[in-house]
């Protein structure tokens, strides 16, 4: 994985959620490459056995499924950029 | 009125709480200081001039009344600005979150406020707290109080640089790969990262989730004891902060230097350490071995494999995290005409134009080693190694209390000396990084100057032992007897 295509970079910005710049695309491929580089002595290593750890709390807690009403609806309209009729309102979601 | 802002916490609510002086004093003092001397180190965001005067006129009110005041009566606070305070706008050093007042308070705020402290504003940092020079802020740099053409260090530069300044005596950080202890190091301040699950993370914004901890930042380790007291314990509203009881963090300072077990991890510091730094932490090692410490041998074998293991792991959780920040419901929307008015074309401009180039750099990272195909290789790949990083310290552990690395591979960096280059950046945080991937806490102290800028030592501990932590800071602050040195600028 030394190159990175401008075409995984673009697939991967897509699913990102990223509209980048023509500019920006060789950039971030080149600075993504690099990364990995240095990322390949991970692969030196014998993980035979070992299991990944995703987190260092000590087992699970769970609290009762309860609704709890923290924030009214005023509360959580109030930063957003557009609303209406008390939701949230986003452009054109189908046939855009 | 001058001096009140070279005390530290805990003698600030001493004078408070014994009607010495009033918070009201306290608070003028820093309001000035901070409108006089920050133009030339650009701490705050935004200021809570107005609501700090009155708290101060509330607290000196009840103890006239005879309430006792708390631990932190009247004690002046820098907040990170990536913790919610209600009142103030929260920006995580980002244009995206453009406006954005939040609707509820952090956990630890709340806390800090009951314990008397009072909030004078918010403190520059990186972009969401990705970065160690606090260069990547959308809102510009901060400056190092030692040296203006110097960073603080970061992601909670800010945060380091009102402490060292003497714009409050008490600081917040957030630390999710050294964010707090690199910039405490940088600006020769104490910064403790707990354990993950001490404090409670409830109104931070996230970064990466199993690695980000809450942390003070404090011209010493009491006044870091006090704050960690105060804001340390489980809370309901964060299913990962821990039941266990809080630790007498402040009793622990009395604890006698004799008898830690320090572990030094000699082949972990061969990693290219500036000559100046290395000859402070080993001065200081010798030093605290003729008090009484035992220094112990230990090997972190798998401690150099952190910043990649970091960066796959950090990066997948932080494209996560920031997927929520697209246009709808704060913040930032960019919906221009190109957007042909469609949904997903406004998240994508909204995005690309809201996030800096860090921050899209780690969102990029991280989508791709989350990605189909790739998921194996490298993200699974990562947590495995973060395994052997943990075991490695459990391995340790055993044959010592703390072990001790400097907090940093160099002094502060100039402006502008790293920007070219992310990885040469990221090698920043080699020390500090283990404890995150292993969530085990770790204390950053001043122990000396290299070229008259600050050097950081670090202590990290097992987990849930921050008392042994301050034991050891301690240790090291009796070695250059009372007082703190304090930059001129």
């Amino acid at each position: 994985m030394a190159e990175i295509e401008d075409k995984l970079l673009t697939h991967i910005a897509a699913l990102a959620r990223l509209s980048l710049s023509k500019e920006e695309i060789p950039k971030f491929a080149h600075d993504l490459a690099e990364i990995l580089k240095y990322a390949e002595a991970l692969e030196q290593i014998d993980l035979e056995g070992v299991p990944p750890m995703s987190h260092a709390t000590e087992g699970e807690r769970f609290r009762p499924d309860e609704p709890r009403h923290e924030l009214t609806r005023d509360d959580a309209l109030r930063n957003a950029p557009d609303q209406e009729a008390g939701l949230f309102r986003v452009p054109q979601v189908l046939g855009g | 009125m001058s001096d009140l802002t070279s005390i530290g916490a805990a003698e600030i609510a001493a004078l408070v709480k014994g009607k010495k002086t009033s918070a009201v004093e306290v608070i003028e003092a820093h309001i000035s200081r901070i409108a006089s001397k920050d133009s030339a180190i650009g701490v705050f965001l935004a200021h809570n001039t107005e609501a700090a005067r009155d708290e101060a006129r509330a607290l000196d009110a009840r103890i006239a009344n005879g309430e006792d005041g708390g631990p932190l009566a009247g004690v002046p606070l820098a907040i990170k600005d990536v913790l919610h305070v209600l009142g103030l706008p929260t920006t995580c050093g980002s244009k995206i979150l453009k406006g954005f007042k939040p609707p509820y308070e952090a956990t630890v705020i709340r806390k800090l406020r009951q314990a008397g402290a009072i909030v004078m504003g918010k403190a520059n940092m990186d972009e969401f707290a990705m970065g160690s020079s606090n260069e990547n802020s959308a809102f510009g740099p901060v400056r190092n109080p030692w040296d203006v053409s110097r960073v603080p260090g970061g992601s909670s530069g800010g945060s380091a640089a009102s402490v060292a300044a003497g714009f409050s005596p008490l600081a917040l950080g957030s630390d999710t790969g050294g964010s707090i202890r690199q910039p405490a190091a940088f600006c020769g301040v104490v910064g403790l990262k707990p354990t993950y699950g001490r404090v409670s993370r409830y109104g931070l914004v996230a970064f990466a989730s199993s690695l980000d901890q809450i942390g003070p930042m404090a011209r010493s380790c009491e006044d870091a004891a006090i704050a960690l007291s105060v804001i340390a314990g489980e809370d309901v509203h964060d299913a990962t902060s821990s039941p266990r009881p809080v630790d007498d963090y402040v009793g622990a300072l009395a604890q006698p230097t004799r008898g830690l077990r320090i572990g030094v991890p000699r082949g972990f510091l061969e990693s290219g350490v500036e000559a100046g730094v290395m000859a402070e932490f080993d001065k200081t090692i010798a030093a605290l071995e003729r008090d009484g410490a035992e220094i112990v041998d230990v090997v972190l074998k798998n401690a150099p494999l952190a910043i990649a293991t970091y960066y796959l792991v950090a990066t997948a959780e932080a494209s996560s995290n920031l997927a929520r920040f697209d246009g709808v419901r704060y913040g930032l929307r960019v919906d221009s005409a190109s957007a042909r008015g469609s949904l997903k074309d406004m998240y994508g401009e909204t995005r690309d134009q809201g996030f800096g180039p860090e921050v899209k750099r780690r969102i990029i990272l991280g989508t791709f080693v989350l990605s189909s195909g790739y998921y194996d290789a490298y993200y699974l790949r990562a947590q495995k190694v973060r395994t052997l990083i943990r075991r490695d310290f459990d391995t340790a552990f055993a044959s010592c209390d703390v072990i001790a690395t400097p907090t940093t591979p160099s002094t502060a960096f100039k402006l502008g000396e790293k920007t070219a280059n992310p990885l040469e950046m990221y090698l920043a945080d080699v020390f500090t990084v283990p404890a995150n991937l292993a969530g085990v806490p770790g204390i950053s102290v001043p122990c000396g100057f290299s070229n008259g800028l600050p050097v950081g030592l670090q202590f990290v501990g097992p987990m849930f032992a921050e008392a042994t932590l301050m034991r050891a800071g301690r240790a090291v602050e009796r070695l250059f007897g009372p007082g703190h040195q304090r930059p001129v600028f």
